[in-house]
């Protein structure tokens, strides 16, 4: 016998105490929320929460997008920045970096050498002050947010779900999802909290409203 | 503590011996005490923000009670769905079955190594030594992992393995091992966190580059889309889940749920039960392959070895619903004197008090359901509700019974009951049985308190203080000062005495 069939037949003998007439969704479960956890100014407490966990958030008009991403690169000294397939033209700043493309696919070397990434997001959650993303046009596949040390990524205000239910809703479950809430952590030596393990060591979050 | 070869056992001696042990290890009471109350604030507060907590964690326990009802119906629609979704989907009735699964699918790529996302399931089939028996090195790249690993050491908490390591100690172990397993430590480490972390990331990094083959758990499963669902915090499952070609994820079958929507509930209670988040740093969800992002292979081990024991007891089954959050390890305060290893599994504190006896069978572990104070610290936090105290009552039940069992004799303790029963069911008895004692008492008490006990009842006194009988039992006190006095004293209806 398969272990298939000897696993559903010991979970079948071990519910045997399960009437037959009832069916799996008999026990209705409450998925409204009762309580709104993010309050009248959304955008604000997204701004927040984001910037509790030591990502580096600004809101700037559409317009001063761009600048507002090249400020970021130039903070943290940036050279190469890695440019995913379908970023908007107009959230890249002119200036003296050098941009990669990912067509063809760049190798993980590449990636690794690579000292940023801007891309664009499918989702913002306000009140956990994170980013979501599909991997679509604007946002590249997963290993180009991964791998170079700081990830810009621009929100508009009309992305920015109050609250987790909202975004799971607005997202693809067939698409590879990465949720994202500031850089890398790890709280593993004496649940001392330490920022920048393996992921990018540094979140920009640039907020505008939607042009 | 062992007899069961379907889990990993770690190699300490039984509960009380072990737990003995522990507490005569200062620094690892120091570690436990430091790094549990800084969790529990950060727990309780962020808890605090959502008014609907209580709500939430019904609703959780809902959804998991209501799937365990009906797994066979989830895990057969996750198969489909994976499966439709291009992944391939495995069964294994026990450690050894799911062992080698994943051991043939990693020899099948030709790979010599493979990097693993940190994973409770692994620990518990021991699946890096069955590896390593097959050739195959294992990396874990989760840092408490790889703090362990390098130690040669087991995991002592759930969510923070190494959480029994200061970080001196972690220093040394970097420093005397990382050169074996890939690149060294630099010369210049301190025990700064932050820079041990950073060599983490070094040694580290050269691996996720190179990986073909990388082997995950899972927090969950929806039954709906088959999309599969890993929380982290370092980023270190990214890695292994983005970059490899081929991906194996070896998952308890109770981690289904039934469609995706059910997530929402769990990705707010799980950061804020387990690291005191809102939100942790990285949720990565995938559904089967997609073209040009992540592996080309997939494959999800549905993993039984016990499970279906447990879920056949009808108290016991709610600690299938534990999503690993270990918050109950957290308010412990037995774990908190102990430490994880005492538990003997990689299941350690409350949960691996109801988990592993079920997973093993309660005559394998059978000093695991005492090894608690039943205060209920652990049922008020965890965020599935599962009443732990209630299961560890039950359980001792079925330890004293298959104790019973398998004897001829019966024990000492079921003779002071059996004992005990005879006295309390008779006045006289009772009555006789308080004159000798306080007259016993006269001879073991030290100022009004019994320290020690002769013969088969030192067990008992040697971990307890007791106060003396009193010389005098209530119903003798009773019948010396109001026998003769009907005339004299007489209660009246207020309860005052008439004068």
């Amino acid at each position: 016998m398969s272990g298939r069939e000897t696993v559903l037949r010991s979970v079948r003998r071990a519910l045997g105490d399960v009437p037959g007439s009832e069916s799996p969704d008999d026990v209705p479960v409450p998925h409204g929320r009762r309580v709104d956890h993010a309050g009248p100014d959304v955008v604000g407490l997204f701004i927040e929460r984001a910037a509790e966990y030591r990502a580096t958030v600004v809101r700037v008009p559409p317009s001063d997008a761009p600048a507002a991403v090249g400020r970021a690169l130039a903070r943290t000294g940036a050279r190469s920045v890695v440019l995913p397939p379908g970023l908007p033209e107009d959230l890249v700043p002119e200036g003296p970096w050098s941009w990669l493309e990912d067509v063809p696919p760049l190798t993980v070397d590449q990636l690794d050498a690579a000292d940023a990434v801007i891309t664009t997001v499918a989702t913002a959650i306000a009140v956990t002050g994170t980013v979501t993303l599909d991997h679509g046009p604007g946002q590249g596949r997963r290993a180009l947010t991964l791998l170079p040390d700081q990830h810009i990524c621009v929100v508009r205000v009309s992305q920015i779900a109050p609250d987790v239910p909202e975004a799971l809703n607005l997202l693809d479950p067939y698409r590879p999802l990465t949720l994202v809430s500031g850089p890398s952590a790890t709280s593993d030596i004496e649940l001392d909290r330490v920022e920048g393990v393996h992921g990018p060591r540094v979140l920009d979050i640039v907020v505008i409203e939607d042009a | 503590m062992s007899g069961a070869d379907n889990v990993v056992w770690l190699g300490t001696p039984a509960f009380p011996e072990a737990a003995r042990e522990a507490l005569a290890d200062t620094r690892l009471r120091a570690n436990l005490r430091r790094a549990t109350g800084t969790i529990r604030d950060k727990r309780l507060a962020v808890a605090a923000e959502l008014d609907d907590w209580e709500e939430l964690r019904e609703t959780a326990a809902t959804i998991k009670r209501r799937t365990l009802r009906h797994l066979d119906h989830h895990l057969l629609r996750l198969e489909k769905a994976v499966t439709a979704a291009g992944g391939t989907v495995h069964w294994a009735a026990d450690a050894a079955e799911a062992n080698r699964i994943v051991t043939g699918l990693v020899e099948a790529t030709g790979e010599k190594e493979v990097v693993k996302v940190k994973s409770m399931a692994t620990q518990e089939i021991g699946l890096n030594e069955a590896l390593a028996d097959a050739g195959i090195r294992a990396y874990e790249t989760d840092l408490a992992e790889l703090i362990v690993q390098l130690g040669g050491d087991r995991p002592s908490h759930i969510l923070v393995p190494a959480i029994h390591r200061g970080r001196s100690e972690i220093r040394e172990i970097f420093r005397r091992e990382m050169g074996e397993w890939g690149r060294p430590a630099p010369e210049t480490l301190t025990d700064d966190p932050r820079d041990l972390a950073e060599a983490a990331r070094l040694h580290l990094r050269e691996k996720f580059l190179r990986a073909k083959v990388a082997v995950s758990g899972a927090n969950f499963a929806a039954a709906d889309t088959g999309t599969v669902v890993v929380v982290e915090s370092e980023g270190n499952g990214r890695m292994c889940l983005t970059l490899p070609e081929t991906l194996i994820t070896v998952m308890g079958i109770e981690k289904v749920l039934p469609a995706f929507a059910d997530l929402d509930v769990f990705l707010q209670l799980l950061p804020r039960s387990s690291t005191g988040e809102r939100m942790n740093p990285y949720t990565s969800l995938w559904t089967g392959v997609t073209e040009g992002d992540g592996p080309r292979d997939f494959h999800l081990v549905l993993l039984d070895n016990g499970r279906t024991a447990t879920l056949a007891d009808e108290v016991g089954r709610q600690a299938l619903n534990c999503i690993r959050c270990s918050a109950c390890l957290n308010v412990c305060p037995v774990y908190e004197r102990t430490g994880g290893h005492a538990y003997g599994s990689v299941y350690p504190g409350p949960i691996g008090a109801v988990l592993t006896p079920q997973l093993v069978g309660v005559e394998n572990a059978a000093s695991l359901p005492f090894a608690s104070t039943l205060c209920g610290a652990c049922y008020d936090a965890c965020p599935v509700k599962i009443d732990i105290p209630e299961v560890l009552a039950h359980l001792r039940a079925e330890a004293v019974e298959a104790k019973r069992r398998d004897r001829l004799l019966p024990t000492t303790e079921a003779l002071a009951m059996k004992a005990a029963a005879a006295v309390l069911s008779s006045p006289k008895r009772l009555a006789a049985a308080q004159r000798l004692a306080a007259f016993g008492a006269r001879l073991v008490a030290r100022e009004g308190r019994i320290g020690y006990l002769p013969g088969p009842l030192a067990g008992w006194s040697a971990t307890r203080d007791a106060p003396a009988p009193a010389r005098e039992s209530m119903r003798a006190w009773w019948r010396r000062t109001r026998t003769n006095r009907r005339d004299k004293g007489r209660t009246t209806a207020k309860g005052k005495e008439a004068r």
